[in-house]
């Protein structure tokens, strides 16, 4: 019951929509069926599937809001979520920003559903944990890792008339292998939307040439260096980073974003000329959902281009009061580049730091999104076009904004599904400030 | 995890309202006071057991649970959201074959968690099959029907919407009054409702309070850009509403005419504060890098605590457990045997799930093993780290530290950080007297970033208000300030601790481990300390 289709979630939304009595109703049904495995010490440590559905209801009186879910369907159920919702709302303190429903939207279908991912099976995980597990014990190296999968379906209607319904899929897997002595450590990631194509015997390999490499690292001096972040180490900073590319706080005067004097850097060249970046739900390698959390239909849209800062994201509320068109808020986040893979750029760098991940990133000051975190999992170093020898992991302390101003070159982008679904490029980055060394490995 | 990601998570401060699947279903105020009835709870419970050892379980668990949340959310003169969460249901962990299993249900009927108990049966051999060593489970005395509650003397479930948003309206209108350009602020509250039983005979009820009231003022100079922000200086606590209730006799006024808060907190006088002192951030000399005595704040360092003492010696870390996601220990075994120094000959360090106020305080851990206090660190010394049953004897122990947790019924209990606290300097010493002898310092307080490696070696923190220190006074406001530091020299520079009526608690509410993630709630206790000659960076950037 957890997964329901189109006409279930449609006559249960409809039938909810009816009970209301409120000046206006929304109603949204989700369920989900998600699946996982973990394992360490080369064993599998802990399995399961948890199910569940539930149905938000939200209604307005006024400017007075009132919401309650409830995770059963019968009529009497139905009837009981929406008196509470109402008599919350009857309750509730006026909202002086509240926004009244969406009116009824046209919402084009993504393709965010793979039968394959839904069909995983208990046997298909034990069999990514062992394809990740049997190959590193050969070697004598140890495998940690995690599989998370998951089928899930959303659904809402609003007394205007609107209703939308989508199912979806996903697939996250991380493997970080160990020698036996500790001394090398290496990392692979990989999300997807489609099961079909994410194969662990091919992925774990990555991890365990790192882990293998990696041993033995040679000691550099903090200062500033030429890097190459592949893309799942770029991702940490730079989605740090999109979390502020919100309008409200920029003309409030509290973000990276907002302008000396007033106003937010909207038209500012911010970046480098070569950084590009938009959402697009239709994007066949990061689907997703063709609405936002408050029912506006997602589009293309762009938020970099050419350096120079295209939209910020208003919300219903601080669009109304700015006098701007309201912005979805974005399903995915997708940064253009090059043709070139991160071997390639590689071979292309005279001297550098090969950094496969970076760990524990935090905000150090808003003003300029300076970030502080580490590297891990395989730091290298280059020169002339080959990794010559593994390096200890170093502390950094860089905004995004700066390092997007220094690239030297940006390469393919790959999915990363790094809390937000990214494509995200390989980049190498001239004087990337590393602040001290970490003996960590 | 944050607390940013955690309202994420929960769709709070998105715009959307509805809160679909992660913190529980939205309920009425008024079911926030109700429990469940015992008897019910004992009934389902053994009905999980029985069908488990009937498939063939050798042990079984059973934790039914009631997972209450509200969350009280304004900014300036707004009410932002209010939500009340309930998430009810049923976890069942098994032990089959030598191998872990667990299954879950949100179906409150005997006969659903008897299905689940099967399902982790099958679960259990299924993963046996790849599994090279069997669970080995130190034993824990059943202790029959017992039960345990937060001493708490206001139940903050029960306390009137109403009134919690006059409490927060008011500590806005307040931090605007002093200057403020915009103030965020919330009350968290916690109430979990523990059923646990086991196949040891146990049948324990607990009920579990815990608050916090976080703020975020923030001072704006439109014509620069310049903005700062100053947090409020409380910590989340295991008690009730009487937190609030802002008692003189639990405030201290410290150094530099800074007031810190004990058991008590005054939310509002701390919001004033708060917005003079956001102000003058804006105009602070920009700190010079180099070497300085620090003279930290317990509601500072109880997050070094928590990053440099308590993740380390976590026992899954230090095995490889958790190797991919929160990292290893560079505390590993031998240093124990070792008798690895860990910091300097005053450094008692220490672990504990039984302080009053405290976040980590329950009568009984999530697998039934009564709790207790015991030494980590003892004089410098590594001599203990946090285990649970199934841990206990590779430490050679023959009894669980009773550590172990589950953020849900729907989620597998395993190693938790207990309360780790540093010991009070045995000598009296106030903050004052202590910054008297410093020459060349920085005092520190409040929380800031934070970031360490995944062994727990180089770490880095801010903090929330910075002052110079020269000559034995407080001489002026700092910013850009952060600390880079390895932990065992960190540890080893420290010089002076405060005596205990200093001593207060620092806490977590939102800490994640684990894959799925899940959060815990945990304090770490410290009066002011001082550490000699640590590495001081500037952390102002332009952006051109």
């Amino acid at each position: 019951m957890s997964m329901m289709t189109e006409a279930e979630a449609k006559a249960i939304l409809d039938k909810v929509i009816a009970l209301s009595t409120a000046d206006e109703c929304t109603a949204t049904l989700t369920g989900s069926v998600e699946g996982n495995i973990r394992f360490a010490l080369n064993n599998v440590s802990t399995s399961g599937v948890i199910s569940n559905t539930d149905l938000g209801v939200q209604v307005a009186f006024g400017r007075r809001v009132g919401t309650a879910s409830i995770n059963e369907f019968s009529d009497e159920a139905l009837e009981r979520v929406v008196r509470r919702a109402e008599d919350l709302a009857r309750l509730a303190p006026e909202n002086p920003e509240f926004m009244p429903a969406v009116e009824r939207q046209t919402y084009r279908p993504t393709r965010t559903f793979s039968q394959a991912t839904a069909d995983i099976t208990p046997q298909q995980r034990a069999e990514v944990a062992r394809a990740s597990i049997e190959p590193c014990k050969a070697q004598n190296l140890i495998a940690a890792g995690f599989l998370q999968d998951g089928q899930s379906f959303f659904a809402s209607a609003n007394s205007n008339g609107n209703f939308g319904y989508q199912t979806s899929t996903e697939a996250d897997y991380t493997c970080t292998v160990r020698t036996e002595d500790g001394r090398g450590s290496g990392w692979v990631a990989k999300n997807v939307q489609d099961i079909s194509n994410f194969n662990a015997s091919e992925d774990i390999e990555i991890a365990m040439r790192k882990a293998a490499a990696s041993a033995d690292a040679q000691a550099l001096e903090p200062g500033k260096y030429t890097v190459i972040l592949e893309p799942a180490a770029a991702a940490g900073l730079i989605s740090f980073m999109f979390n502020f590319f919100n309008a409200r706080p920029a003309d409030e005067g509290r973000s990276f974003m907002s302008r000396a004097g007033g106003g937010n850097k909207i038209g500012e060249q911010v970046f480098d000329p070569r950084v590009n970046v938009y959402s697009d739900p239709a994007d066949p390698n990061v689907p997703a959902l063709p609405w936002d959390g408050d029912g506006l239909p997602r589009d293309r849209i762009s938020w970099v281009e050419d350096g120079k800062v295209t939209n910020l994201i208003y919300g219903r509320y601080w669009a109304q009061r700015q006098g701007k068109t309201p912005t979805a808020g974005p399903g995915n986040v997708i940064m253009t580049g090059g043709t070139k893979s991160t071997s390639d750029l590689v071979r292309e760098t005279e001297r550098g730091i090969l950094v496969s991940r970076t760990w524990y990133i935090r905000m150090v000051d808003p003003q300029t999104v300076l970030l502080t975190g580490l590297t891990r999992d395989g730091t290298f170093y280059i020169e002339n076009g080959e990794l010559r020898y593994p390096v200890k992991n170093f502390r950094f302390n860089e905004s995004p904004v700066i390092m997007l101003n220094n690239i030297d070159e940006l390469g393919r982008p790959v999915r990363v599904g790094d809390g937000q679904t990214m494509m995200i490029p390989p980049m190498r980055l001239r004087d990337f400030t590393f602040t001290s060394l970490s003996d960590a490995v | 995890m944050d607390r940013r990601s955690f309202l994420a998570a929960c769709g709070i401060g998105a715009g959307g309202v509805l809160l679909p699947g992660f913190a529980g279903r939205a309920i009425a105020a008024s079911q926030l006071v109700e429990t469940i009835d015992i008897a019910v709870k004992k009934r389902l419970a053994d009905a999980g057991m029985s069908a488990a050892t009937g498939a063939g379980a050798s042990y079984a668990d059973v934790r039914v649970g009631r997972y209450l949340r509200q969350f009280v959310i304004t900014r300036e003169a707004n009410v932002q959201n209010v939500v009340n969460t309930e998430s009810v249901g049923v976890g069942v962990r098994v032990i089959a074959d030598g191998a872990w299993g667990f299954s879950a249900t949100n179906t409150m009927t005997p006969e659903a968690v008897a299905e689940a108990a099967r399902l982790a049966v099958a679960i259990a051999r299924a993963n046996a099959v790849n599994q090279t060593q069997a669970v080995q489970l130190a034993p824990t005395p059943g202790v029959g029907e017992v039960s345990y509650r937060t001493p708490i003397r206001r139940n903050a479930m029960e306390v009137p919407i109403a009134e919690k948003v006059e409490l927060l309206l008011g500590v806005n209108a307040a931090a605007q009054a002093a200057g403020a350009n915009f103030v965020n602020s919330q009350l968290f509250l916690v109430n979990e409702q523990k059923y646990f039983a086991s196949t040891d005979g146990s049948y324990i009820d607990q009920d579990v309070h815990r608050i916090w009231a976080p703020f975020t003022v923030t001072a704006v100079d439109m014509s620069t850009g310049k903005f700062r922000s100053r947090e409020g200086l409380s910590a989340p606590m295991g008690l009730g509403y009487e937190y609030l209730d802002g008692n003189a006799a639990d405030k201290l006024n410290g150094p530099g005419g800074i007031i810190s808060y004990g058991m008590s907190y005054d939310m509002r006088e701390d919001a004033e504060a708060a917005a003079r002192q956001a102000r003058e951030k804006l105009s602070a000399k920009s700190v010079e890098p180099g070497r300085y005595d620090l003279i930290l704040d317990p509601n500072h360092l109880g997050l070094t605590i928590h990053e440099s003492v308590g993740h380390p010696l976590e026992l899954d870390r230090v095995l490889g457990y958790e190797a991919n996601y929160a990292g290893t220990s560079f505390a590993t075994l031998d240093k124990r045997r070792d008798r690895f120094q860990y910091g300097s000959e005053i450094v008692n360090l220490f672990a504990d799930k039984t302080q009053v106020g405290s976040l980590g305080a329950v009568g009984y851990d999530d697998e039934g093993v009564a709790t207790k206090r015991w030494p980590l660190v003892d004089q410098g010394v590594l001599v203990d780290y946090q285990c649970t049953r199934d841990q206990a004897h590779i430490l050679g122990k023959t009894a669980s530290d009773g550590c172990s947790y589950a953020d849900s019924w729907s989620t597998v209990q395993f190693q938790r950080m207990p309360n780790v606290s540093l010991e009070p300097g045995r000598t009296p010493m106030t903050a004052a007297n202590m910054i008297s002898n410093v020459e060349n310092g920085i005092y520190i307080l409040g929380r800031g970033s934070f970031s360490i490696d995944q062994q727990r070696y180089n770490a880095q923190f801010g903090g929330t208000l910075f002052y110079e220190v020269k000559n034995g006074e407080i001489t002026q406001p700092l910013e850009d300030v952060a600390y880079q530091m390895r932990t065992p020299e960190f540890w080893a520079a420290c010089s002076a601790i405060c005596d205990e009526s200093d001593y207060r608690l620092f806490g977590s509410f939102f800490d994640g481990k684990g894959q799925p993630s899940q959060v815990s709630a945990v304090s770490h206790g410290s009066s002011t300390t001082r550490f000699d000659g640590i590495n001081v960076i500037n952390t102002a950037r332009s952006l051109g």
